[in-house]
């Protein structure tokens, strides 16, 4: 079965290995998911009567500490990705180790937050801006779970790193490209529901 | 342990941490920028175009978008288009509704039985 | 044995479990409908059904025929078994990612079946789950908005599969214009569900939120239900669920469409011994019709409201996007011309499936017109509409594909006989049952009456048609028996086939038959030729298979 094609090696004629369009797809689909919860945010906000004055209502110096953790969480999944590709083992499980923790920085202080709204009474039922906000920053937390899962595997199975090293790096790559969308929706996120 | 491995994308240390330092100044300007008084257009439109740019730092060196290859371009764009077409229609229908614009009213195409244009916004459009 | 099966990663046994799993599912879909025809026969003597369950009926036999029936059966299972083979792949791109998406689609399927078992009952709100009515809905609402977020997840899994495995496992020599259209129609339908279905999955997280958490996405200020103001916070916006689902739910209805065309164009061209017509017009007609079908969705919404320039551009592109379909049906028929058919029950299926999708798509013409749809939105009409384009359109093209690809999966004919009858009785019953629903529209008979419109003077001469309809239903069940039995007797006793047994030229007929577990083909094949060369002429046999590469060699 792992005789299939193209796992490790560019196909020729598209110059790309399949997992590495995969992820790009998928992402595509992101991009619509997030795109649609967006044109629902501007007509939601377009339409209303009332909109809450979003930096008053939210913590904007907790949200901007937030994306410089996430941002500096893509650089060392990057350097990690570098790493990997180097061959050096000690200095990949440094910076994955690092990126683990910028997720998990990240969700803490994301926790810190929601707890502080529901202790003053502010509820996703509140108010849509509080609803949009709740839901678009849960799914994105949803979305940083699931890549800190997918990173704590390649932080902590690295068989095939010894195995079929080159397959391992091109996996690192994968999960960073996707690690890096999460970066990227968070860099929409920020301005558009903390600071507009 | 491992030999090192060539990979489809160069490997630049450098190059990505002067990506992480613009995004850093980007950030603190989004945020120093919102704070100033400018108008409400003007402000969605710097925080916008800032994150754009952000996004495209990172999408272009950390994804390595930057010289990948053509089958990905194509995907992406078209994506991109069906999004924006997501954004516009949903937001042209509904603008008529919301804002009492009739948007497409300026295109010269409204029915001859309209009522002469009133300065205030009339709720609803259409049927 | 048997558990193994469950969880292998061949592409092959993958798209057997989405077939037996799709069939149920359209088993369970029909036998809700047959339901639903005895209390519209029959109105006032079924107390067993109230209003409630007619609505659960209703709800749940369009999202399982849709979702759970037709499209895992067209893209699941022929997409996940003959799409490899039809390009000399030994296996999906990614087979963990396609077992996870067949399990994915399992669960929705469970959800979506315990939602009966929900309290307070089964979802009520119709397919489209449109708010504010779902909003309020008893919890068997939630229960679909769940299965809805599986099937979703699973769709996308398998559309980003079937992408990459095109465009990356094509064999050598196996060129764009020499890949056959079902891989085409495969392509361009996997590309509709990767970018459509997200914006469902948004929809659906709202609504969740809606129900769930109390947020008020879709409702508007001051909401008074039963007779009490909705202790919501307000100033949601109904239409925006219509547009997200809409988003989705029209590129949906070219996703139940293009994967049929696709098995007619194989069909065809193997009883007809000619090559496509117009192949590369049909290739480009089907880039027309997917981008195309991403802007045309807000037809479903011309009662609400919209301004007229908006809606005179809805009616234009709607209008636009009929002209790629019609030049595809156009090109089946013109291959028609000329050729020597064989006419074996695939094969009928096919001719059948022409006429009646094409009376599905004509009378889809005055739905795409705001001053025709006015008057027919939510009546009948619209009802027998889609029905003609899915049942005796979709379902008949996977039948046929059923009967044409059997012979290579199990090594067996299926019985042309019971075949012959399956399709006769088919086709009769269901034009019984759809035409008269067109009439009861134009006479203005609702789509979701329980007592299928007893309670109104106008709808009194078109009632006796509820009769007609119900006992037609009746029917098509009592034929569908010779399917199943014609299928399971089929397996065990059926006439063997060879590797090649309709002396086709595509690549999944250059297998063993069965196909190997694991690798599909002997040696790796490669394309030499374009993928319908019949009747060559100066070639020895009457068809070129696209691995043959000498011309006189015939096989």
């Amino acid at each position: 079965m792992d005789a299939l094609p193209y796992t490790t090696t560019a196909r020729p004629d598209t110059g790309l290995t399949s997992p590495k369009l995969g992820i790009w797809l998928f992402l595509a689909s992101e991009v619509m998911l997030f795109g649609s919860l967006f044109s629902a945010y501007v007509l939601l906000r377009t339409g209303a009567p009332f909109w809450p004055d979003q930096s008053e209502t939210l913590n904007v110096p907790l949200a901007a500490l937030n994306t410089v953790i996430l941002i500096s969480s893509s650089v060392t999944m990057v350097l990690a990705w570098a790493a990997a590709a180097a061959g050096n083992l000690s200095r990949y499980r440094l910076f994955m180790g690092l990126t683990l923790l910028g997720g998990a920085l990240f969700l803490v202080v994301k926790a810190i937050e929601y707890s502080d709204k529901f202790s003053h009474g502010l509820y996703p039922s509140t108010n849509n801006f509080l609803a949009i906000y709740f839901t678009m920053t849960g799914l994105h937390a949803i979305h940083v779970i699931a890549g800190m899962v997918v990173n704590a595997y390649l932080l902590g199975v690295t068989r095939m790193w010894r195995e079929d090293h080159l397959r391992f790096t091109n996996r690192v790559e994968i999960a960073g490209i996707y690690w890096h969308f999460v970066d990227v929706v968070w860099i929409f996120l920020f301005p558009v529901l903390y600071l507009l | 342990m491992s030999e090192p491995v060539a990979t489809a994308h160069a490997v630049n240390v450098r190059g990505y941490l002067s990506v992480f330092a613009t995004l850093l100044v980007l950030t603190l300007v989004t945020v120093g920028v919102a704070s100033l008084d400018l108008t409400e257009g003007m402000t969605v439109l710097v925080a916008v175009s800032i994150a754009t740019f952000k996004a495209g730092l990172v999408a272009l060196f950390f994804m390595h978008l930057k010289g990948e290859k053509p089958m990905v371009f194509w995907s992406l764009g078209l994506t991109g288009v069906l999004l924006v077409t997501l954004f516009a229609f949903v937001l042209w229908t509904e603008g008529d509704h919301l804002l009492g614009t009739k948007v497409g009213d300026a295109f010269g195409t409204a029915p001859a039985q309209t009522e002469p244009v009133s300065p205030k916004p009339q709720g609803g459009g259409g049927h | 044995m048997f558990f193994r099966h469950l969880f292998s990663t061949d592409h092959k046994v993958i798209g057997l479990l989405y077939g037996f799993t799709s069939l149920f599912f359209l088993l369970v879909g029909f036998v809700l409908v047959v339901i639903m025809r005895w209390q519209l026969a029959y109105p006032g003597r079924t107390p067993w059904i109230a209003p409630e369950m007619y609505n659960g009926l209703g709800a749940l036999h369009g999202t399982i025929m849709v979702f759970l029936g037709v499209v895992p059966l067209a893209v699941g299972a022929f997409g996940n078994y003959v799409v490899p083979l039809q390009i000399g792949a030994p296996d999906m791109a990614f087979p963990r990612i396609n077992l996870a998406s067949y399990w994915f689609y399992a669960v929705g399927g469970i959800i979506m079946l315990a939602s009966f078992f929900a309290p307070g009952g089964a979802p009520m709100s119709g397919w489209t789950s449109y708010p504010p009515l779902a909003n309020f809905a008893p919890s068997g609402q939630t229960f679909w908005l769940f299965g809805m977020l599986c099937l979703i997840f699973s769709s996308l899994l398998g559309a980003l599969n079937f992408i990459t495995t095109i465009i990356q496992l094509r064999a050598p020599g196996l060129t764009w214009f020499r890949l056959p259209f079902f891989v085409w129609a495969q392509f361009i339908t996997a590309f509709l569900l990767l970018l459509a279905f997200p914006a469902l999955q948004a929809a659906a997280v709202l609504q969740g939120m809606d129900r769930i958490a109390g947020t008020s996405f879709f409702l508007p200020s001051g909401l008074v239900v039963s007779g009490e103001r909705v202790g919501v916070a307000g100033d949601g916006n109904v239409l925006l669920w219509q547009h997200l689902f809409w988003f989705l739910g029209h590129p949906e209805v070219y996703v139940l469409v293009l994967p049929a065309m696709g098995i007619i164009a194989e069909v065809i061209t193997t009883n007809i011994r000619k090559p496509l017509w117009g192949y590369r017009l049909m290739v480009y007609a089907l880039f027309v019709l997917g981008f195309l079908s991403f802007i045309v969705w807000a037809h479903h919404m011309f009662l609400t409201g919209m301004g007229t320039t908006i809606s005179a551009f809805f009616q234009a592109t709607t209008m636009i996007i009929s002209i790629p379909s019609v030049i595809i049906l156009s090109a089946l028929i013109l291959a028609l011309y000329g050729g020597s058919i064989r006419f074996n029950t695939p094969m009928l299926f096919a001719l059948a499936f022409m006429p009646m999708f094409g009376l599905g798509g004509l009378t889809g013409l005055p739905l795409g017109l705001a001053a025709t749809d006015i008057p027919l939105h939510d009546t009948n009409y619209v009802v027998g509409h889609f029905h003609y384009l899915v049942a005796p359109g979709t379902i008949f093209a996977l039948f046929a594909g059923i009967y044409h690809w059997f012979p290579k999966i199990t090594g067996r004919f299926m019985n042309e006989t019971l075949g012959k009858i399956h399709f006769a009785g088919s086709l009769v019953a269901m034009n019984l049952i759809f035409f008269p629903m067109l009439i009861q529209g134009l006479t203005g008979v609702n789509r979701r009456l329980w007592d299928g419109g007893a309670s109104y003077q106008f709808a009194e001469p078109v009632l006796f048609l509820n009769t007609t309809m119900s006992h037609a239903a009746f029917l098509l069940g009592f034929f569908q028996l010779f399917f199943i039995v014609n299928l399971f007797v089929s397996l065990r006793s059926g006439r063997t086939a060879t590797a090649n047994p309709w002396e086709a030229t595509t690549l999944e007929w250059a297998t063993p038959t069965p196909p190997i577990p694991h690798g599909n083909f002997a040696q790796p094949p490669r394309a030499y030729r374009d993928p319908y060369e019949y009747s060559v002429p100066g070639a020895r046999t009457d068809f070129l298979p696209q691995n043959v590469a000498d011309e006189r060699a015939g096989t």
